[in-house]
């Protein structure tokens, strides 16, 4: 048996609504015989009838009904058609959502799940990476899985979760990845790991880019460098233990993210590790992310946009010389 | 097809539509509404209030009727101006001097201040400033409500006609009709947008004619009369109970105060305060009841009297409480507390 991200998504979400009468899912075109622009909701409206529901066209109301429904002691789960078009509905997300708790020590129990990052000819408005405005902001739990396992146990976990979580799924992953099968227990929300040990340069990654810096790595140990690769799976909380650990081993940090440049998860894990591990560092931390531009359509330039295994690598020897 | 039904703002009523102990009852927490407020202007002249302060005089009689109808399971989303609705829903006095004195005893303790305070536990949402978002968030606790098989609840929600211009209004409206939850949503039309005339909010011939589009049910209402408020709200309360589609009220008044007690509202021409929606709600309230007779002018002073008595004591008891404390405070926006980002 072979699945894949995407049925993992899916597999969760019908064990959550098989387990937990709370929980219902709400979004556009996700119920029906549809099952969701992606199929992740593939055939749970007719197994869980009247708890897979569609909406309309209104990201702000959507999140905003998941909120008042949280409040009221369900669990739902928000599918975003896109990551992207979760930009409609940040002050629900931010400003409501985020807010609640410590304004009024009533937690705000939704999942966000966010069908993210670039895929070839999707372009400037259905490929972007939004974890790092999630993250900025407090209140929000922002999860990026990057393997199978960790997209089922992790959306589970989500929806356990008392406060609002941001799930960050990716959508180039969707159907590349696939496990042999699915895991009944996954790492703590909240911890890192090593997806790959290596003792001469740590690269620091989530989500796609994870897979992308496992392959770097890959060709880097034909040239006989090892390098480690950590897979944050949270980027908020993010686990800046096992990032000290692994620089501490390798003394050389690169961080790789598919959002844009200015700011960010990479940016802050280089702060952290600058700031309060600076003497683990044998070389000036680096940091690859997509291009400071718009998301491109074309795939020449879109390959060239975002960081891959190519240049990931092409930066790590780089900075293997140093 | 559903019809909207129209109700002429120049309705002079000769007797009252509500029962007179529920006018009397009304006229209570306006009373008290109002006295609060005027302590709460005055403590903030005396800069022994922080921020802002942010009354609802002249819209007392529909905020009133806002909160009076409901019972125990609905859901109540109040807005800037909705201390009578507040008070006649069941919020304590000590909730609002807590909250506007920075008690570290309130429900916010410190961490909101004035208007946005709630109580979700007990079904009082807590409006952010961002208007328009407080409707969908209502549909969604309707949602829950029957999704597990909850009956006889109903929301309400209140708006200005500021909010209705929002893009998140309509899509709280629109969500709302789809999912044909019970809600009331009570728009006042307090004539300004802070400083906005009404020319610059909208360019439609009447807010009411909206509830069509919706998909809701549309009733206008004047917002300086006591009775109407009490029929009009009330009326619509009992039709969202009884299953009919979703009631959008459109109440007229003026806003009596600036935007805030820094404003002192010189945008506002003379001419407009000569109107009939420029009315002050509890003086008609009040003449009402003498021309009813339903009280003489000792009991109502006695009424005044009363009110002074317990916002007195509510402001008295915050004030002697503790503030909080930035360095005894817990800085964690979560609370599962271990998935806390700690890193300093």
């Amino acid at each position: 048996m072979s699945i894949t991200y995407l049925e993992a998504i899916r597999e969760a979400q019908a064990k959550l609504l098989r387990d937990d009468e709370r929980v219902f899912i709400y979004g556009q075109d996700v119920g029906g015989t549809f099952g969701g622009a992606f199929k992740a909701t593939k055939g749970l409206a007719k197994e869980f009838p009247g708890r897979v529901l569609n909406t309309p066209i209104s990201e702000d109301a959507i999140v905003g009904t998941a909120i008042g429904a949280a409040l009221q002691g369900m669990r739902p789960i928000v599918e975003m058609q896109f990551a992207d078009f979760s930009s409609l509905a940040l002050n629900q997300i931010l400003n409501n959502a985020g807010t609640h708790y410590w304004r009024t020590n009533v937690p705000v129990p939704i999942t966000v799940r966010l069908p993210s990052g670039g895929t070839k000819g999707s372009g400037p408005f259905h490929s972007q990476s939004m974890e790092s405005i999630y993250a900025h902001y407090p209140g929000l739990i922002v999860m990026t899985p990057a393997t199978v396992e960790d997209a089922y146990t992790m959306l589970i976990e989500a929806v356990a979760i008392d406060d609002p979580v941001i799930y960050c799924e990716h959508k180039y992953l969707y159907y590349h990845l696939k496990a042999d099968k699915l895991p009944e227990k996954g790492l703590p929300t909240g911890r890192a790991r090593i997806a790959r040990e290596g003792r001469d340069l740590t690269v620091v990654s989530y989500s796609a880019m994870m897979q992308e810096s496992l392959a770097a790595a890959e060709e880097l140990a034909r040239e006989g460098f090892e390098i480690e690769v950590v897979d944050l799976r949270t980027v908020k909380p993010l686990d800046t233990d096992i990032v000290f650990a692994s620089v501490a081993r390798t003394g050389r940090l690169l961080c790789v993210g598919e959002a844009f440049p200015w700011g960010g998860v990479t940016a802050e894990v280089i702060a952290r590790v600058t700031s309060a591990g600076f003497h683990l560092l044998d070389a000036a931390p680096q940091r690859l992310n997509a291009k400071d531009t718009p998301i491109p359509y074309h795939p020449n330039l879109w390959s060239a946009h975002r960081p891959n295994a190519k240049n990931i690598a092409a930066k790590a020897r780089a900075l293997l010389r140093e | 097809m559903l019809q909207t039904a129209q109700r002429t703002l120049k309705s002079k009523r000769k007797k009252l539509a509500a029962p007179h102990e529920r006018f009397l009852e009304a006229f209570h927490w306006m009373l008290l509404a109002r006295t609060l407020e005027e302590k709460l202007v005055s403590l903030y002249r005396g800069g022994m209030i922080t921020g802002g302060v942010y009354i609802g005089k002249g819209q007392e009689a529909v905020s009133v009727a806002c909160g009076l109808f409901l019972q125990k399971g609905d859901i109540f989303a109040p807005l800037i101006r909705d201390q009578a609705g507040r008070s006649a829903f069941g919020e304590p006095l000590l909730d609002v001097t807590r909250t506007y004195l920075g008690s570290r005893l309130g429900p916010m303790r410190g961490r909101d201040g004035n208007i946005h305070r709630g109580h979700p536990r007990k079904n009082e949402l807590a409006m952010i400033s961002h208007l328009g978002a407080m409707i969908s968030v209502t549909v969604g606790a309707l949602m829950a409500k029957r999704f597990r098989g909850e009956k006889d609840f109903i929301g309400l929600s209140c708006i200005g006609e500021g909010g209705m211009q929002s893009g998140s209004f309509h899509e709280g409206m629109n969500i709302a009709a789809v999912e044909q939850v019970p809600l009331v949503v009570v728009a006042t039309n307090n004539h300004y947008a802070y400083s906005t005339p009404n020319d610059r909010e909208f360019a439609c011939h009447d807010l009411v004619d909206r509830a069509i589009g919706y998909g809701f049910e549309g009733y206008s209402l004047d917002g300086t009369d006591l009775g109407a408020c009490l029929d009009v709200i009330g009326g619509a309360v009992k039709r969202a109970r009884a299953g009919r589609p979703p009631q959008l009220i459109v109440a007229s008044v003026l806003r009596l105060s600036g935007h805030g007690e820094h404003d002192d509202a010189s945008y506002v021409p003379e001419e407009i305060k000569r109107k009939p929606f420029a009315r002050d709600c509890l003086k008609v309230a009040e003449q009402t009841i003498i021309d009813l007779n339903l009280a003489d002018a000792d009991t109502l002073a006695q009424w005044r009297k009363d009110a002074a008595a317990q916002v007195d004591e509510a402001i008295a008891t915050a004030q002697k409480e503790p503030a909080p404390e930035g360095d005894r405070e817990e800085w964690c926006a979560i609370s599962t507390r271990e998935l806390a980002d700690s890193f300093e």
